[in-house]
């Protein structure tokens, strides 16, 4: 096998604009942790536990609008079969489950001193985000199954969008289950949080935002480099497969 | 198109009546599943009094699993998939024949498994009419996405791993809507069922126009 | 008037390229016998003229109608025999029958005529086509291609796994369709046999046409 030979293609994902998002990143990283754990004081009631929302808000914000681009990446995909946002739509789940594991898993270390339960079947926003794992986790299975490329585009960008219609009935359902919700209401509006926690959870939710787009980039130019490789050099492809004619036609019967 | 749909849809049932899968398979296995959950909680008469609208849904969850596998199988054993586009039937009709015929037999097994129910945990049936419209209204969405999915994965490998993976969380909302109802129904809890069957009904309509829209491109091309 | 215009045909398999170029023209009437090794691309060319494979790049026109924009009208004028038989198991062969011909709009009452063309005896006809031999299995599916009555016949390997008297009823078919002016596009290893039935000798290798002899 020979390499294709194109020189524009590049060795690594990196650019000044991924440099300096992940210098941002860590930056805002290093900010987070200062402010979180010594400059945002304890909550009355929750005491050192409060501190976890610096996390767990931001990353269920970004689970939900990593899966809303899947979303809108599967609709294009169907609609231009546009390969930018297929690559686009898997990028953003990937990163959304990663997203989507950890707000499950500071809610619940979250939920044990304050609730006094590791886990709360009558949250509706906990249940649906489960859901939302499950579906998205088998939104990957499909991905990774292999076929053609196109094939197996339109096959998930199908999964991500029953995913997407059903998610709010299952939150609805959940909703009427138990007609009730443990859920903080908004700790964002009811006007209780000091006003450094606030500025420190807004702050995480930049930093998991630019957090995102870093990854992103990197996730989409690795898809981008990885069909490149595999299918960019249609021309090589062909003239190997003309080729074959001759050597059968030499080699006799076969 | 509706001559369509009858015409697969009776093409599964026949070879269903055929086969015999359902009946002589897929019946036992439900009843087996009702028997064990009996075992698992200690037949425990209050326990599984409370707890039979959930393992009847549950499994009736398994058992599509199966059905929408062996659905989906007879399409794609001998290449009848090609053939069918290669015949001009509209793939709307392919989805929604394939799906009535999965519904029939769904709600053969529930027949079934309500007298499981009534015979093993000794349930007791307040309101038939509100069991019979669950079962209705519940298996039309099943049957929909439990369909869709199918065709989904009819192209993938380990497709019998990956279509519980993506089609048990799909119908969550099945689950807990029709055991809400069910538990009305046998009144082992004091809630509105009919209210549920509203929120069963929107999940059908909006699966069913899903697969319309989708089947036809997973037909084409996977 | 051409029945089947390539130009320029590409058609990936995935990330292989099936077909690498191919251009082949075929008139009214014509038998055409595509010949090569395994692999060299016969079957995905004869799916394309079914209107059943995407192409890359180059146009393809059946019956003058583009297999891809206006595929519903390619796939309703062809029969296509593939590796595969596309019957069900568990119904008879009369119950694949005529569930084909009503999947197609046909006549249902063609179904008997085809099976006794075809030689599929009357015993078996109650039969699940489970029970059918390989060649009984392959009778019956090209039944169901002359139930459709195409204009354009797509033929992959028909000979395979069938006994003289099937070979024979087979070429007699693929003549009397030509006669009453179908095309027949038919990929056979089995030169002996089909040298004689077909009028051109297509060679397919490399996902190419190599050679196109009219005899």
């Amino acid at each position: 096998m020979t390499t294709p030979a194109s020189s524009e293609v590049p060795v690594h994902t990196g650019s000044t604009t991924t440099r300096l998002l992940g210098i941002a990143v860590l930056v805002g990283l290093v900010a987070l942790i200062l402010l979180g754990f010594f400059g945002a004081p304890k909550d009355d009631e929750q005491a050192d536990a409060v501190r976890l929302i610096f996390v767990h808000v931001p990353s269920a914000f970004l689970t939900y609008a990593a899966f809303s681009v899947t979303a809108v990446g599967s609709v294009m995909w169907l609609w231009k079969r546009s390969v930018w946002w297929d690559l686009v739509a898997h990028g953003s789940a990937e990163i959304g489950v990663v997203f989507c594991s950890l707000t499950l898993f500071t809610g619940s270390v979250w939920g044990r001193p304050t609730w006094n339960t590791y886990w709360d079947w009558g949250d509706v926003r906990l249940v649906t985000t489960l859901i939302l794992l499950l579906l998205m986790v088998g939104y990957l299975a499909v991905r990774s199954m292999g076929g053609d490329d196109s094939a197996v585009a339109t096959r998930s960008a199908i999964v991500a969008l029953i995913a997407a219609v059903n998610l709010p009935i299952v939150n609805r359902s959940v909703e009427w289950w138990f007609d009730r919700t443990l859920h903080q209401k908004s700790s964002l509006t009811d006007g209780n949080l000091e006003d450094l926690t606030l500025f420190t959870l807004l702050l995480g939710v930049v930093v998991w935002s630019l957090f995102y787009v870093w990854v992103m980039i990197h996730r989409f130019r690795v898809g981008w480099l990885e069909r490149e490789l595999r299918f960019g050099d249609l021309d090589l492809a062909l003239a190997q497969r003309r080729a074959e004619a001759h050597t059968i036609n030499d080699g006799g019967d076969r | 198109m509706w001559r369509d749909v009858v015409l697969v849809a009776g093409k599964d049932l026949r070879i269903e009546w055929r086969s015999r899968v359902t009946f002589s398979q897929v019946v036992p296995f439900a009843g087996l599943v009702l028997v064990l959950f009996g075992f698992a909680l200690d037949a425990n008469r209050p326990v599984l009094e409370r707890a039979t609208s959930g393992l009847f849904w549950i499994t009736i969850m398994f058992v599509t699993t199966l059905a929408v596998q062996r659905s989906t199988s007879i399409e794609t054993t001998d290449g009848a998939r090609r053939a069918l586009l290669l015949a001009g039937v509209e793939p709307v009709a392919v989805f929604a024949g394939k799906a009535a015929a999965v519904a029939v037999q769904l709600l053969a097994v529930e027949l079934v498994l309500v007298g499981g129910i009534v015979v093993l945990y000794g349930a007791e049936i307040d309101s038939f009419l509100l069991v019979v419209a669950t079962c209705l209204v519940a298996t039309v969405g099943i049957a929909a996405a439990g369909t869709l999915l199918g065709a989904l994965v009819a192209g993938v490998r380990a497709r019998e791993t990956v279509l519980p993976i993506l089609l048990l969380p799909v119908l969550a909302p099945v689950l807990i809507g029709a055991t809400r109802a069910f538990d009305d129904a046998l009144g082992s809890v004091a809630v509105d069922g009919w209210a549920w069957i509203g929120m069963l009904a929107g999940f059908g309509l909006i699966n069913l126009v899903l697969g319309a829209l989708s089947y036809g491109v997973l037909l084409e091309e996977t | 008037m051409s029945i089947i215009a390539l130009d320029g045909v590409v058609a990936l398999l995935g990330r292989f390229p099936a077909l690498a170029g191919v251009d082949l023209d075929v008139g009214a009437g014509e038998i055409v016998l595509l010949q090569g090794p395994n692999g060299a691309g016969k079957s995905t060319l004869l799916r394309v003229c079914a209107g059943l494979q995407r192409i890359e790049s180059g146009r393809a026109l059946v019956l003058e109608h583009d297999v891809v924009s206006d595929r519903a009208a390619v796939r309703r004028s062809v029969g296509l025999l593939g590796h595969d038989t596309a019957l069900y198991d568990d119904l008879s062969v009369e119950e694949n029958l005529r569930f084909w011909a009503r999947a197609s709009r046909v006549d249902v009452d063609a179904v008997d005529g085809a099976l006794d063309r075809l030689g599929v005896a009357d015993r078996l006809r109650d039969v699940p086509v489970r029970h059918l031999s390989a060649g009984q299995r392959r009778r019956t599916a090209l039944a169901a291609v002359v139930v459709r009555r195409p204009r354009l016949w797509l033929l992959d390997e028909p000979h395979a796994g069938l006994d003289q008297q099937g070979r024979d009823l087979i070429d007699g078919l693929v003549r009397q369709a030509a006669t009453a002016g179908a095309t027949v596009l038919l990929a056979s290893h089995e030169l002996d046999r089909t040298m004689g039935l077909a009028s051109r000798h297509v060679t397919v290798a490399g996902g190419t046409i190599t050679e196109d002899r009219t005899i």
